[in-house]
C-alpha cells in the first residue's frame, strides 16, 4: 500500500485543527495561533503541489485510489482524483492559506475558533473533491455547512444572524433531495461506488428524476437562478476570508458535481434536461448581471457577479463539448482566485472605512495606488479581458456554446457585455472621480501581508491568462474520456 | 428449571426493589445509600442479562408468554445502561430541588422492571401487566416535585390520559381474544382470519395505547406538559427510557402475531410516522422552553423511529433500534446541558437562558452545539447515520413518500435546532452558570458528545451488533 496521499490532504487541517483546539487563545497567543493554522495548511498546499508532480496526466483513469471498508456491506471509503479534481484541490490548498493570512485585524474575538472553522472547512472542501463514492461524497458536501454557518453567524455582520440561516436552511433543503437519490441508486444499482457506476451505468427509466434531485441539490449550491438568493445574503455579511472561502471554493463544488454526478451517473437525463440548464445560466447570466449593475454595496455586486459568472460554468457544462467542458472548468479555477481577490479587495477597504458601499469612496486612486493597481487588474479579470485567466474560460465556453446553441451563445456574449459595464463602473465609482469624502484622506495604502495576498493571486490569474497549458494538459485526458464515455451511454441506452 | 434462569434479571430486579424499600422503611436517611445500591443493581442486573441471555437463540418461556431472543436483550441490556445513567446524573439535580428521597430510585427500578416485562412478553396479558407496571411507576415519577404545582398538574394529567389510552388498549386485547381465542402472540399468528374486521379493529385499538406510549402523533397530546412539568431527570428518564421499551413492543406485537396483516397495519404505521416527524419539526418552531423544545423533537424522532417500523422488513428494524440508540445518546448529551444551566441553586430552562454560553462555557456548548447539529442529521455525526439507516431500509420498500416528507421534516426541524445554536454562539453573553457539577455529569456530556463525533470513524460496530437481531 502506498503512501495515502488524500487521506493525508483530507486529514492534515483536521489534525491542525485539533492542536488549536488544545491551544486556546488569548490575547497573547493569538500570532502564534495564526502561525500553527498557516503552517498546517501551507504543508497541505505543498502536499498538493507534490501530488500535481506525481499525478500522471497521459491517463484518465482515477489516481492514488484508496479504498477502505468502511461500513460493512454497504459503503467503501473510497477516495482518488482524475485530471479533473485534482485542480479543484490545488485551487483549494491555495486559498486557504491566504485566507488565514488574511485575518490579520478583521477578526477580533475568537480566533483560533475562526482558524478551527477555517481548517475544518478546508478538510471538508477536499474531501468532496476527491471522493469516489456517492454517500463519501454526500458528507462532506454537507459537513461543510457547519463550519460556514458559523463563519457567517458568529464573526458576520449586522444581518449575519438572518444570512446563516438562509444559507444553511436553502442548502439542506437542496441537498436532502440528493440523499433519497443516492439511497435509491444504492437499491437500484447495488452500489454507491462511483467508479462501478460509471461501468454499469443506470437504468434509463430512473435517471430523470435521479438527475433532478442531484440537480436541485447542485443548483443551491452554485447558484443557479431563481435559488441564487441565499448567496448575496451570505457573502455581504460573511466576514472576508468566509466570503472568500465561499466563492472561491465553495461554489466550484456544485460545478464539479455536475461534471462529476450529472453527467457521468445519467447522460440519458443530463441530454433531456440541457434546455433547462440553457435557460437558467442564460437567465442567471443576463438576470444577475442587471442586478449587479444597480447595486450600491460592493460585496453584493461582487456577489451577483458570481452569480453570473456559475451561469457560464453551467452553460459550458452542459454543451458537452470539449471546449465548453475545459472553458468551465477554466473559468471556475479563475473565478475562484478573481472573485477570492475581489472580495479580498473590498475586505481592504473595508478594515479601513468600515463601509461596503460604492457612494462612501471616489477617487481613492491618488490616494492608495498600490491597491489601485491591482483592483484594476482583478476587475480586468473578471471581465474577462484578454490575457487574464477569466478569458480563457469566458471564450472557450462561448466556443462551446456557439457548436451546440447558437442563439444561447449569442445571448450569453450579451452577458460578457453587461459583466464588462458593471465591473467597469464599478472601479470609476470607487477609484476614480473626485474624492467624495474626506475621510478618505486618511487611508492608508496596502500593508505587506495584503500586498502578498492579492500579489499571490495575481501572479496566476495573469500567468494562466497568457498561458493556460498546464491547466488544460491536466484536463484534457479526463474530459476527452468523460465525453466518450457520455456518448457511448447516450448510444447504448 | 433451567428456564429460570433466563428469567433471572427479571427476578434479581424484583427482589433488588423489595429489600431496598424494606431498607427504606427500617433506615433513617439512608437516600444516598439506596441511590448508590439502585446504581450497582443495575449494572449488575445488566451484566446478568448480557452473560445469560444475550447469547442465547430464541426460547419461549412460561407456556409461551414470555420470549428470549437476541432483540429482547440487546433492548433490556440498552434500556438498563440508559435508566443507570438518568439515576446516575440526577442526583444532584434532586438534592437541589429537595426532592432526593428513597422513593426515586426505587420507582425508578421497577419501571425498569415493568419495561423488561414489556420487552420480553409474547402474550397480551403479560405484555399489560408490564404496561401498567411501567406507567404506575412514571405517574408518580411525573408528581415527583409535589409541593410544585407544574408537577403535580403533570402527573395527574399523564395519569388521566393514560388510563384512557389504557383502556383502549385493553379493548383492543379483547376483541383480538374475542376473535382469535387466544391471548398467546403466536396462537394469534396461527389463528389469523384476515377477513375478521374485528381483528383489525382490535389491531387499530392497540396501535392507539402504544402510540399514546410512545407519544406519536396524533396521540401525543400529553408529552410537551408533562415533559415540561416533570423534574428535569424525570423528563430525562420519559425521553430515553420508555421509548426503548415501547419501540420493542411496536416491533413484536406488529410483527409476531400480525405480520401477515401487514396491509392493514402500514398504512397507519406510515401515517403515524409522517404525522410525527411533520408535527413535531413545526411545532417545535415556535417555544420558548427548552423541555417542550425537547418534547416536540422527540415527537419528531419517534416519527423516524416509526418509519423503520413501518417498513416490514428486518433491515428497518434493525434501523429503527439503531435510531433509537443514537437517539438515547443524543438525548443524554442534550440533558446534561439542561442539567449543568444552573446558578444560585435555581435550575434554568428557556432557550433565552442559553443566550451567549459560548463566551462563559466554551467546552459546553461545544458539545451541546455537536449534540445539537447531530439530532439535526448533519453529517458526519451520528444522528445522521442514524437517519441514513432509516431511509435506506425505507428506500428499500420503495416507500418514496415516506422517506421524501422524513427528509423535508429534517429541513424544517433543522431550523429550531439553528435557533438554539444562533442564540448560544451569535447573541450576547448573560450570567455565568455554575460550575461545580458532579463528576458523572460532566463525564456523560464528555461521553455522549465524543461518541457522537466519532461514531463515523466506526459506524459498523453498532450494526454489527444490531443486525443479528433477526424477527421475521
Amino acid at each position: 500500500m502506498n503512501f495515502p496521499i488524500l487521506s493525508s490532504l483530507i486529514l492534515l487541517p483536521a489534525v491542525g485543527a485539533l492542536f488549536l483546539f488544545f491551544t486556546r487563545s488569548n490575547k497573547e497567543n493569538n500570532i502564534t495561533v495564526k502561525y500553527v493554522a498557516l503552517f498546517t495548511s501551507l504543508v497541505n498546499f505543498f502536499l498538493s503541489v507534490y501530488l500535481w508532480i506525481l499525478f500522471d496526466q497521459s491517463t484518465s483513469e482515477f489516481q492514488f485510489v484508496e479504498d477502505r471498508v468502511w461500513i460493512k456491506d454497504l459503503i467503501n471509503y473510497k477516495v482518488g482524483i482524475d485530471g479533473i479534481s485534482i485542480l479543484f484541490i490545488i485551487l483549494t490548498t491555495f486559498i486557504t492559506p491566504l485566507c488565514i493570512i488574511s485575518v490579520n485585524n478583521s477578526i477580533k474575538n475568537r480566533l483560533s475558533e475562526f482558524l478551527i472553522a477555517i481548517l475544518i472547512m478546508e478538510s471538508f472542501m477536499i474531501g468532496v473533491f476527491c471522493s469516489l463514492d456517492l454517500v463519501v461524497f454526500y458528507l462532506f458536501f454537507e459537513a461543510g455547512l457547519i463550519p460556514m454557518f458559523l463563519i457567517i453567524g458568529i464573526w458576520g455582520g449586522t444581518r449575519r444572524v438572518y444570512s446563516a440561516f438562509k444559507f444553511f436552511l436553502f442548502t439542506l433543503l437542496g441537498s436532502v433531495l440528493m440523499l433519497i437519490a443516492i439511497i435509491s441508486i444504492y437499491w437500484i444499482s447495488g452500489t454507491t461506488d462511483v467508479v462501478q457506476l460509471y461501468e454499469l451505468g443506470i437504468d434509463a427509466k430512473y435517471q430523470n428524476l435521479l438527475w433532478l434531485a442531484f440537480f436541485s441539490s447542485f443548483a443551491v449550491k452554485t447558484p443557479m437562478w431563481p435559488v441564487h438568493t441565499w448567496l448575496p445574503d451570505a457573502h455581504v455579511e460573511a466576514p472576508t476570508a468566509g466570503s472568500v472561502l465561499l466563492a472561491a471554493i465553495l461554489l466550484k463544488m456544485a460545478g464539479y458535481g455536475f461534471i462529476r454526478f450529472s453527467l457521468g451517473l445519467f447522460p440519458i437525463a443530463s441530454e433531456i434536461f440541457t434546455p433547462l440548464i440553457y435557460t437558467l445560466s442564460v437567465i442567471a447570466i443576463i438576470f444577475t448581471s442587471l442586478i449587479a449593475l444597480m447595486q450600491e454595496d460592493m460585496k453584493k455586486l461582487i456577489a451577483y457577479s458570481s452569480v453570473a459568472h456559475m451561469g457560464f460554468v453551467t452553460l459550458g457544462i452542459f454543451t458537452i463539448q470539449q471546449q465548453g467542458l475545459e472553458g468551465s472548468i477554466l473559468q471556475m479555477i479563475s473565478h475562484g482566485l478573481v472573485a477570492a481577490a475581489l472580495f479580498l479587495c473590498v475586505g481592504v477597504v473595508y478594515d479601513r472605512m468600515h463601509s461596503r458601499l460604492i457612494n462612501t469612496y471616489g477617487g481613492i486612486v491618488s490616494i492608495i495606488p498600490k491597491y489601485s493597481v491591482l483592483f484594476m487588474l482583478f476587475t480586468l479579470a473578471a471581465l474577462g479581458l484578454p490575457g487574464t485567466s477569466g478569458f480563457v474560460g469566458e471564450f472557450l465556453i462561448l466556443m462551446g456554446a456557439f457548436k451546440d446553441n447558437f442563439l444561447v451563445a449569442v445571448i450569453a456574449s450579451l452577458g460578457v457585455i453587461i459583466g464588462a459595464a458593471y465591473m467597469l463602473w464599478l472601479y470609476k465609482r470607487v477609484v476614480f472621480g473626485k474624492l467624495v469624502n474626506s475621510d478618505l484622506k486618511q487611508m492608508v495604502d496596502l500593508n505587506k501581508s495584503e500586498l502578498f495576498i492579492l500579489s499571490c493571486l495575481a501572479v496566476p490569474t495573469l500567468f494562466f491568462g497568457f498561458y493556460p497549458e498546464p491547466l488544460i494538459n491536466t484536463i484534457e485526458v479526463s474530459i476527452s474520456n468523460l465525453i466518450k464515455v457520455y456518448n457511448f451511454n447516450l448510444i447504448s441506452n | 428449571m433451567t428456564n429460570l434462569a433466563l428469567v433471572f434479571p427479571e427476578i434479581f430486579l424484583s427482589l433488588s426493589i423489595m429489600f431496598l424499600l424494606i431498607l427504606g422503611v427500617f433506615k433513617k436517611n439512608s437516600s444516598k445509600l439506596i441511590q448508590n445500591i439502585s446504581l450497582i443493581i443495575l449494572l449488575i442486573t445488566s451484566v446478568i442479562t448480557l452473560n445469560e441471555t444475550l447469547g442465547i437463540q430464541e426460547t419461549l418461556l412460561f407456556n409461551s408468554s414470555v420470549v428470549i431472543d437476541y432483540l429482547s436483550s440487546f433492548m433490556k441490556i440498552v434500556t438498563l445502561l440508559a435508566a443507570f445513567l438518568v439515576l446516575v446524573i440526577s442526583s444532584n439535580y434532586l438534592k437541589t430541588l429537595k426532592i432526593f428521597k428513597i422513593e426515586y430510585p426505587i420507582l425508578i427500578l421497577s419501571s425498569v422492571l415493568g419495561m423488561m416485562i414489556m420487552i420480553s412478553s409474547n402474550d397480551l396479558i403479560v405484555f399489560y401487566m408490564g404496561l401498567e407496571l411501567q406507567s404506575l411507576a412514571l405517574y408518580v415519577l411525573a408528581t415527583f416535585n409535589r409541593d410544585q404545582l407544574k408537577s403535580s398538574e403533570a402527573g395527574l394529567k399523564y395519569f388521566v390520559l393514560s388510563a384512557l389510552s389504557s383502556g383502549l388498549l385493553l379493548y383492543g386485547c379483547s376483541l383480538i381474544y374475542g376473535f382469535t381465542g387466544s391471548t398467546n402472540f403466536n396462537i394469534i399468528a396461527n389463528q389469523l382470519n384476515s377477513n375478521e374486521y374485528a381483528i383489525t379493529f382490535g389491531i387499530v385499538f392497540i396501535l392507539v395505547g402504544l402510540a399514546f406510549k410512545i407519544s406519536a402523533v396524533p396521540f401525543h397530546m400529553w408529552a410537551p406538559d408533562v415533559y415540561e412539568g416533570s423534574p428535569t431527570s424525570v423528563t430525562l428518564f420519559f425521553t430515553m427510557v420508555p421509548k426503548i421499551a415501547a419501540l420493542t413492543v411496536f416491533i413484536r406485537f406488529l410483527y409476531v402475531p400480525f405480520l401477515n396483516l401487514i396491509d392493514q397495519w402500514q398504512m397507519i404505521l406510515i401515517f403515524l410516522s409522517i404525522a410525527s416527524m411533520l408535527f413535531g419539526a413545526i411545532a417545535a418552531i415556535g417555544q420558548t422552553n427548552l423541555k417542550r423544545l425537547i418534547a416536540y423533537s422527540s415527537i419528531g424522532h419517534v416519527g423516524y423511529t416509526l418509519a423503520g417500523v413501518a417498513t416490514g422488513s428486518n433491515d428497518g428494524i434493525q434501523s429503527s433500534v439503531i435510531y433509537i440508540t443514537i437517539y438515547i445518546i443524543m438525548n443524554l448529551g442534550l440533558f446534561s446541558c439542561l442539567l449543568m444551566m444552573k446558578r444560585n441553586n435555581k435550575y434554568f430552562e428557556d432557550i433565552e437562558d442559553l443566550s451567549g454560553l459560548s463566551k462563559n462555557h466554551p467546552l459546553m456548548s461545544l458539545s451541546l452545539l455537536v449534540i445539537l447539529f447531530s439530532l439535526a442529521g448533519i453529517p458526519p455525526l451520528a444522528g445522521f447515520f442514524a437517519k441514513f439507516y432509516i431511509f435506506k431500509s425505507v428506500l428499500e420498500q420503495s416507500m418514496y413518500f415516506l422517506a421524501i416528507v422524513g427528509l423535508l421534516s429534517t429541513v424544517v426541524a433543522a431550523f429550531y435546532y439553528l435557533r438554539i445554536i444562533k442564540i448560544m454562539y451569535f447573541d450576547k453573553e448573560k450570567e455565568k452558570y455554575d460550575t461545580d457539577h458532579s463528576l458523572w455529569l460532566k463525564f456523560s456530556l464528555m461521553f455522549s458528545t465524543l461518541l457522537i463525533l466519532i461514531y463515523f470513524i466506526f459506524p459498523s460496530q453498532l450494526i454489527e451488533v444490531v443486525s443479528r437481531i433477526n424477527i421475521i
